[in-house]
């Protein structure tokens, strides 16, 4: 495991993988910040992201922020929030004052299409990806399988309301975890 | 030049306020990712208000989603829609403040009980979840084109590349606007 030399390091970290990440940055952060930097293992970076995630808020803002927070303090977190967020806010406005009418254009409606597609496709290899972490669950393989299919379907398939979800498959995992965890 | 700073709705100072609060109070119901609360935001800009049209609002997300950077960006593009930059500071400012010192507070708070049975068991519990989400996520951006054999060719690539290769996502994604562009998804 590597840490980060600066402020400055995490800004530029987080400004290239934010600028790589078309269709949203997940699948980069995976990949720069565990393969790349390696500042965090697999698990980490799930386990982080899992908390990212049920916190209010963008999940990789949340994910940047704690990120920052672990190594510089508040330093950090705004040196990371600041490099996700500055460089491809500046583009996204660039291209607003451009063109909404260039969507029009067959060959750029085709190709964001296209890029569509592909950003799906990263988001499920990113699940893939992380899925190996379970097998170390405090839960059990089994189960913690079982939840992650029954939050895929619920969410996914029958479009139940994410709070919902959350609250109850969660706390039914959660309340298992705890068992399972008793000394 | 003031249609950038502004827009060009002429909003008065109230609505202003309501823009920026509105934006303030969804922040903290953004559980699972912010695009979780586009159907509240376009309630509220399209039908509440009239301030941009249902095209207009989905144009400024599909923007944002194309561009690179966090999906939380389509929250500046429909600002900047609005309200020129004051607009973009307003719903951006509104949506980031409360949930980033909220994530920094708790995750202060949670770092001091790290090794705690129940933090352990917060975690734990939450990761399967967190995996049926991206999948979830991953199945619902799929939803104009998963019935088409080009698109489900398309993700198995992608699929291969990310897993077996250890080639950068951006390569995915040329390749995806490169197979778009060519009228094949």
């Amino acid at each position: 495991m590597r840490t980060p030399a600066s402020s400055r390091e995490l800004f530029a970290v987080f400004t290239r993988l934010a600028m790589q990440g078309f269709g949203g940055v997940l699948p980069v952060a995976q990949r720069e910040l565990v393969e790349r930097q390696r500042w965090l293992s697999q698990d980490q970076f799930l386990q982080m992201l899992s908390v990212a995630q049920v916190l209010p808020g963008p999940n990789v803002i949340n994910l940047s922020l704690m990120i920052g927070d672990r190594y510089f303090g508040w330093r950090g977190a705004a040196a990371a929030l600041a490099g996700m967020l500055l460089a491809p806010l500046a583009l996204v406005l660039a291209l607003a004052m451009l063109a909404v009418r260039l969507q029009d254009a067959p060959l750029v409606a085709g190709a964001l299409r296209g890029m569509g597609v592909v950003a799906a496709g990263l988001v499920l290899a990113t699940a893939l990806k992380l899925s190996p972490g379970l097998r170390r669950n405090a839960l059990g393989l089994p189960p913690a399988a079982l939840f992650a299919l029954l939050t895929a379907l619920a969410v996914g398939w029958l479009r139940w309301p994410l709070v919902w979800v959350v609250l109850g498959l969660g706390l039914a995992s959660c309340a298992l975890a705890w068992w399972r965890l008793r000394p | 030049m003031n249609a950038v700073l502004w827009g060009s709705l002429g909003l008065g100072a109230a609505e202003w306020l309501q823009l920026f609060v509105h934006f303030l109070m969804l922040s903290l119901l953004a559980i699972g990712g912010a695009i979780t609360t586009a159907p509240d935001m376009q309630r509220f800009i399209v039908g509440e208000r009239g301030w941009l049209s249902d095209a207009q609002f989905t144009a400024s997300v599909a923007l944002a989603q194309a561009a690179p950077g966090p999906n939380v960006l389509f929250v500046a593009v429909i600002g900047f829609n609005v309200g020129g930059l004051a607009g973009m500071l307003a719903t951006m400012v509104g949506t980031l403040l409360p949930s980033t010192t909220l994530a920094l507070t708790a995750t202060r708070w949670g770092e001091r009980r790290r090794d705690s049975r129940a933090l352990q068991s917060f975690t734990a519990g939450l990761a399967p979840l967190t995996i049926g989400l991206l999948l979830a996520s991953g199945w619902i951006l799929l939803e104009p084109t998963r019935t088409q054999p080009g698109a489900v060719a398309l993700v198995a690539v992608t699929l291969w590349l990310m897993l077996r290769t250890r080639w950068s996502p951006l390569w995915s994604i040329a390749l995806g606007a490169a197979v778009g562009a060519a009228g094949l998804v």
